[in-house]
């Protein structure tokens, strides 16, 4: 298991590098500089700023002390807000955007597995039908559209909860991002479920579990949920990116002050470190729960050996 | 007991099978045929398409005429616009069907880009093998782990807002599952006698991977691209939702829901008409990849 572990952790760090790579590749390759203002600078400011950011040294060795200040966790200062470096800006937004983001996953997990679960033992009844068009429904509707519509109904239609903001993290505030970010996830996880679940009742060792007259609650709960969750456990780390990506959106659209909408902010203000700060920090987040992803499916499957 | 004329029914049933073969396309037609909800779609889409083409020029309107006297008006069909009017006056029905027609182009076109990539990429891995395709695969799995998404917002960010390299961001990013799918059919496929025959008969590698093994890919490839469609057009409106995708006055249904999203309080219809489009062409494409993975592989049913 220790090896195993080891050479998923090792694998992990081609991916790193390809994201560091290509996020400072681009920010150099994009147009204009990061002081450009509407005046021209004179020279001499200008070139005690290059130097002051290292912007005058050549490419690969800005490239370098790139790469070995993000080995130790300095994503630079931010161009737009002059008071904060990014990883300021980061730690005040990431505690905002966990608990989105957890919430939104966890909940996911159990409810999609849960009706993903039932339509399977109801498979090809009204109840079956019932969630799995429901199911199709959300994978259909695209967050961006769905929270909209949330608001529209539930803030300026009944008025039960408010539209957006996020009032120091109060729990009404939360509920209708949470939702809009889980819907859909909610509506995969199902259908995997229903399906791997289908697969596992008709295999043998459930077949053997009936022949022995075990109750059905046993053969499902000790027997057939393990290894029917291993499909949505390996959909889990897409999923962690998917809900990432979502809460970009999902945190403009509500006004939350979490990293999603300082990456929005960053990016139409053109605050290049603060917005590769996040992408990097995303990237690191995402390839490290896949890691974790992977060696959970591994202590799991039976079948995988290492 | 088996009588002369159960062997005679038997019979009379092997000739009319040998009359009529059914390959695996009838095959799968026909089981198609019995998913309501996939030939529901195909109609549904087809309607869709039909609209999003021929409709705009029905109307009395164009897309990027503005009209200050009507500025959020509702639907109504006295003034002809029957989807009302946008925050400055436009017609939605044109806009809406103009957006459609831009967000179904960038899904053909970038799922044909993901889809060249793709089995190019995948169908050389698998026939080569070995060492290339250990290396290629590897490469596969780490893009795989990349958030790709972001880079592309950035791309967006940083080179403006091109519509041709929408096409080709997003493109660059859907091809990685179609190699992978690719590459696993071609690792079956290279073992079959046709792909010896056309070795044994002096044809060159990339005349096999072409002539040969691709077109055996067509059925699952036509799975998977009513499944990239709808991807690409989701990621094409969350661009365009950012404000990052098609400019203005050009429109997509992405940009139309932001744009509606922005004063749905006081003008509910300019959210819900795209939005509904939007999800319902989701919904069909969604429903028609389901229904022909099905109705090519019936094993999960």
């Amino acid at each position: 298991m220790l090896r195993f572990t080891l050479r998923r952790f090792i694998g992990a760090w081609p991916t790193l590098l390809v994201l560091m790579t290509l996020a400072f590749f681009m920010m150099r390759a994009a147009p204009g500089g990061p002081f450009d203002t509407e005046k021209t600078l004179p020279p001499e400011i200008q070139a005690n700023l290059d130097k002051k950011y290292h912007l005058d040294e050549p490419l690969i060795q800005q490239y370098g002390r790139y790469l070995l200040d993000l080995a130790q966790g300095d994503f630079g200062p931010s161009f737009q807000y002059k008071d904060y470096s990014v990883n300021e800006l980061i730690a005040q937004g990431f505690p905002v955007s966990l608990r989105l983001g957890g919430t939104a996953i966890i909940l996911a997990f159990f409810i999609g597995s849960l009706l993903g679960t039932i339509a399977a033992l109801r498979q090809n009844t009204a109840t079956d039908y019932t969630v799995m068009a429901a199911a199709m429904t959300g994978i259909s509707i695209p967050n961006f559209v769905l929270a909209p519509l949330l608001i529209l109904l539930f803030a300026v239609h009944l008025q039960w909860l408010p539209a957006g903001g996020w009032n120091d993290g109060a729990f009404v505030n939360t509920i209708l991002p949470i939702i809009a970010l889980t819907l859909p996830y909610v509506a995969y996880i199902s259908r995997l479920m229903r399906s791997s679940m289908i697969e596992v009742l008709r295999s043998n060792p459930i077949r053997t579990a009936r022949a022995k007259g075990l109750p059905e609650r046993t053969i499902i709960l000790r027997h057939a949920l393990k290894p029917a969750l291993l499909p949505v456990i390996s959909f889990l780390g897409p999923a962690t990116a998917g809900i990432i990506t979502g809460s970009v959106v999902i945190e403009q659209i509500f006004g939350i002050p979490g990293i999603g909408r300082y990456f929005v902010q960053g990016a139409l203000n053109r605050d290049y470190t603060l917005v590769m700060g996040v992408v990097v920090f995303y990237g690191i987040l995402i390839i490290a729960f896949n890691f974790i992803v992977d060696v959970v499916y591994a202590l799991l499957d039976p079948k995988i050996r290492y | 007991m088996v009588t002369a004329k159960d062997i005679n029914a038997l019979q009379s049933l092997n000739s009319q099978e040998e009359l009529k073969g059914r390959s695996l396309w009838s095959d799968a037609a026909q089981r198609l045929k019995m998913n309501k909800a996939a030939v529901t779609s195909v109609i549904l889409l087809l309607i869709i398409t039909l609209l999003v083409i021929v409709a705009p020029s029905f109307s009395p309107y164009s897309f990027d005429e503005i009209d200050w006297d009507l500025i959020s008006t509702p639907p109504s069909i006295e003034n002809m616009h029957i989807f009302g009017t946008d925050a400055i006056g436009r017609d939605l029905f044109v806009r809406t069907l103009y957006g459609g027609r831009m967000s179904l182009l960038i899904g053909v076109i970038a799922t044909l880009v993901s889809l060249f990539i793709g089995i190019t990429y995948g169908a050389t891995a698998g026939y080569i093998g070995g060492r290339t395709d250990t290396i290629m695969m590897r490469i596969v799995d780490i893009l795989y782990a990349t958030p790709f998404m972001f880079f592309v917002i950035l791309l967006m960010v940083f080179f403006g807002r091109n519509i041709y390299l929408i096409f080709i961001a997003i493109g660059a990013i859907n091809w990685l599952d179609m190699a992978r799918i690719v590459r696993g059919q071609t690792l079956s496929l290279k073992r079959k006698e046709f792909v010896e025959a056309a070795i044994a008969c002096g044809v060159s590698t990339p005349r096999i991977i072409l002539r040969h093994i691709v077109p055996n890919l067509l059925g699952i490839v036509v799975v998977y691209v009513t499944l990239t469609i709808p991807q690409v057009i989701l990621v094409e409106s969350f661009l365009s939702f950012l404000g990052l995708g098609v400019q203005e006055p050009d429109t997509s249904w992405g940009a139309l829901v932001n744009e509606g999203a922005q004063d749905m309080e006081i003008a509910p219809w300019a959210l819900l008409f795209p939005a509904g489009f939007l999800a319902t062409t989701l919904f069909c494409f969604n429903f028609i990849g389901d229904g022909l993975r099905d109705a090519l592989d019936p094993k999960d049913r």
